[in-house]
């Protein structure tokens, strides 16, 4: 699967991450910073509630009625004068762009941001046939000059990185000589890329929301790059997954108000494209040649099962930005280009268990993820679903776990083997106690001590000194 | 005011005193007290890990077991909300879901019951020093308890209360979380205990064992002075 990025084990991958410091600074900086923004940008709107709910409503919708909405979108998208595909799978998506620019004997290809891309592995597959591709938002420019490092974050797919980190890379790769200043950075970055945009022949551009109505496909960016990808080269290729849909410009608006606030704490952002098919007669600018690609792999089946509202998604990070896990670990623990809550609930649906069954149990189930998403995705339910299906349909829980599970179920359902239990704890453990602790257990305790005092036993259990104390207390009335 | 405890397991094993705390205050405002006997754990380390079938057993025990009580009080925001979540999980089970959804509607978290039910903010505590509050994950989220915990605090006499940094960020204990993915526990329970540290505060103020008990076990392990207190315990103080 394409998603995947590391063939290291999930436990190597954490330990790695977990001792980078400049990663986990730079993880951390992000998260307090966006956190503020986010929050007064949902103040500034007011009825945040509200408008949380509607962008559901919509998201659920256009789910449930996602057949009538991509026929209508392709009728539209046809009807002036574009190209829709639809691909089953990755490979069939990746192999049909790759024809599109082989037809047009394209050679350069320049893209703006897209994870669906990412996910087809669509970069790997064009330079195999030769094209240059070079991506032109900035995190994923960083990115692919460091000789492909993945994306750790669906927003900023360089949060990994701090600006003395991209001074390097731009130093060793571009031969830079300037500053470690973001304007620099990003000035330097502008004028590589400038060269690329004018003569480069095909443009791919992501797509945050195509509109059923009017065939339009509409992209959200702060750097304007996008506009450029689209408006620049003869042919554009827009690549899609196939939920990414709103009926009109009235839900667009909903969910691009959503979108923005929820990513960067921004009303808006800097630039919001809606481009509508090919150029047409009159238009100054826009590509002769337009295709839609609409990628399925994987989310039909997703559709109608318990998971289906994590469809509802519009890839905002917001969830991303509030775990607490992803802070400690950062993006590339997970071993796929979608990480954070988000990635550990798609990432096992789109990419299978047998790489991903860890990232479930990467949450503490603590819900900020639940409480930030602007859509009102139950991200804390559904990473619990994964591990309801792990265990009871999968069959995938270690033999240890279930049979500690089975004995609990036994334990904590039945009063008299509790009582029984609970009472001889306090003499049980007592040769581990000291001082009412205890720092080394065996068995269950023995990953807890690792890491903390686990408290000692009591000798009168609670139950026995309410008895007591009832029964004082009655003495004491009589 | 007839009141049923739901003391939680960890309580009744291993913070007795968190509920002999809670016993005298709620006493003290003058709630008549049982403790049916029947109780056991609500769950949730099992149905948190997948095992939902395992853990149903658990649940019907203890809806059988506060099945007669009018009110039910537990000092612990999670279980708390581990009752609420019983009618979700029983869904469309015709004998078990409206008895989970009997109990979850007359369960109450401690502060709650005091703030919302007894109408009881100034409790006449007293403790000197300073504290700061961490906001549980699912109490806050979850449950929607936010205030209570905060109303109460501000009326114990001598407390000073310090903003905790970062607060609404996990503690790291997840239940079984805390044992399963202990590197990042780890370092997740490490953050809260320097936050906690940074404020200066004599007292860190929770009202969940468990994740009180991490962030005191891992506070002992590494030998730091601030004192880990149930809020019970704090509003026991005089
Ligand atoms: S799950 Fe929700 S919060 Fe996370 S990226 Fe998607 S829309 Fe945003």
């Amino acid at each position: 699967m394409a998603m995947k990025f590391s063939t290291e084990d999930f436990k190597e991958r954490i330990k790695e991450n977990i001792g980078d410091d400049f990663m986990r600074k730079a993880v951390a900086g992000a998260q307090e910073r966006l956190h503020t923004r986010r929050l007064d940008a949902a103040e500034e709107l007011g009825n945040w509630e509200e408008w949380r709910s509607h962008g559901e409503e919509i998201r659920q919708h256009v789910l449930e009625n996602l057949d009538y909405y991509l026929h209508q979108l392709s009728e539209n998208v046809a009807s002036r004068g574009g190209h829709v595909f639809f691909a089953k799978t990755g490979e069939e998506a990746s192999r049909y762009i790759k024809e599109v620019i082989q037809k047009k004997e394209g050679k350069k290809v320049v893209k703006s941001k897209s994870m669906v891309t990412e996910e087809i592995h669509l970069n790997a597959c064009l330079e195999e046939a030769g094209c240059e591709v070079i991506e032109t938002d900035l995190g994923e420019y960083i990115l692919q000059v460091d000789d492909h490092d993945p994306p750790s974050h669906i927003v900023a797919p360089a949060l990994h990185k701090n600006k003395e980190q991209i001074r390097d890379v731009f130093a060793q790769k571009l031969d830079y000589d300037r500053t470690s200043k973001p304007e620099e950075l990003a000035m330097h970055a502008r004028e590589m890329l400038r060269k690329e945009f004018l003569t480069a022949d095909i443009g791919i551009t992501g797509c945050n929301f195509a509109i059923a109505e009017t065939g339009s496909v509409t992209l959200v960016t702060n750097e304007g790059n996008a506009r450029l990808v689209s408006a620049l080269p003869k042919t554009q290729i827009t690549v899609m997954g196939m939920e990414r849909i709103v009926p009109s410009f009235e839900e667009f608006e909903v969910l691009v108000s959503l979108l923005t606030r929820s990513a960067v704490g921004q009303k808006l952002t800097s630039y919001v494209t809606a481009l509508t098919g090919p150029q047409g007669e009159g238009d100054v600018d826009g590509p002769e040649d337009f295709h839609l690609v609409i990628v399925d792999n994987g989310r039909s089946r997703i559709l109608g099962t318990e998971f289906q509202s994590v469809l509802q998604c519009i890839r905002c990070a917001a969830c991303v930005n509030v775990c607490p896990v992803y802070r400690h670990i950062g993006g590339h623990s997970y071993g796929s280009i979608y990480s954070g809550p988000i990635g550990a609930v798609l990432s096992p649906l789109l990419g299978g268990y047998d790489d991903f069954k860890e990232l479930p149990y990467a949450s503490t189930l603590c819900a900020a993820c639940t409480d930030a998403c602007p859509v009102k995705i139950p991200l804390h339910e559904l990473l619990h679903k994964h591990r309801q299906v792990i265990v009871e349909k999968e069959g995938r829980a270690p033999v240890s776990e279930k049979l500690a599970m089975k004995a609990f179920g036994l334990g904590a359902a039945s009063n008299p083997l509790y009582q029984m239990g609970s009472k001889v704890a306090s003499t049980v453990m007592k040769p581990l106690t000291k001082n009412d602790r205890i720092s080394k257990g065996p068995g269950p305790l023995k990953a807890w001590t690792e890491l903390r005092e686990f408290p000692a036993p009591e000798k009168e259990r609670f139950r026995d000194w309410f008895t007591h104390h009832q029964k004082e207390k009655g003495d004491g009335k009589s | 005011m007839k009141v049923s405890l739901f003391v939680t397991c960890l309580v009744d094993m291993f913070q007795a005193n968190v509920g002999k705390d809670m016993v005298e205050v709620l006493e003290r405002f003058g709630c008549e007290l049982t403790f049916p006997q029947g109780q056991v754990c609500c769950g949730q380390p099992a149905y948190n890990s997948g095992y939902v079938e395992e853990s149903k057993a658990a649940m019907k025990n203890m809806i059988q077991t506060f099945e007669e009580a009018e009110y039910v009080v537990t000092p612990s925001g999670s279980c708390a909300t581990m009752f609420k979540e019983y009618p979700r999980i029983f869904k469309g089970d015709s004998e078990w879901e409206p008895r989970a959804e009997k109990l979850a509607g007359k369960t109450y978290e401690f502060t709650e019951f005091l703030v919302e039910v007894l109408q009881v903010e100034a409790t006449g505590a007293k403790l000197e020093g300073k504290a700061t509050y961490h906001p549980s994950c699912h109490m806050t989220r979850l449950l929607g308890v936010k205030d209570a915990p905060m109303k109460l605090l501000n009326e114990v006499e001598g407390l000073e209360l310090i903003t905790l940094p970062n607060a609404h960020n996990c503690c790291g204990f997840g239940g079984t979380f805390s044992v399963k993915m202990g590197p990042i526990s780890e370092q997740m329970v490490d953050e809260k205990v320097a936050s906690a540290e940074l404020t200066g505060a004599d007292y860190l103020i929770g009202a969940d064992c468990g994740c009180l008990m991490n962030i005191k076990g891992r506070m002992e392990r590494k030998g730091k002075p601030v004192r880990v207190m149930h809020i019970a315990e704090v509003l026991n103080s005089r």
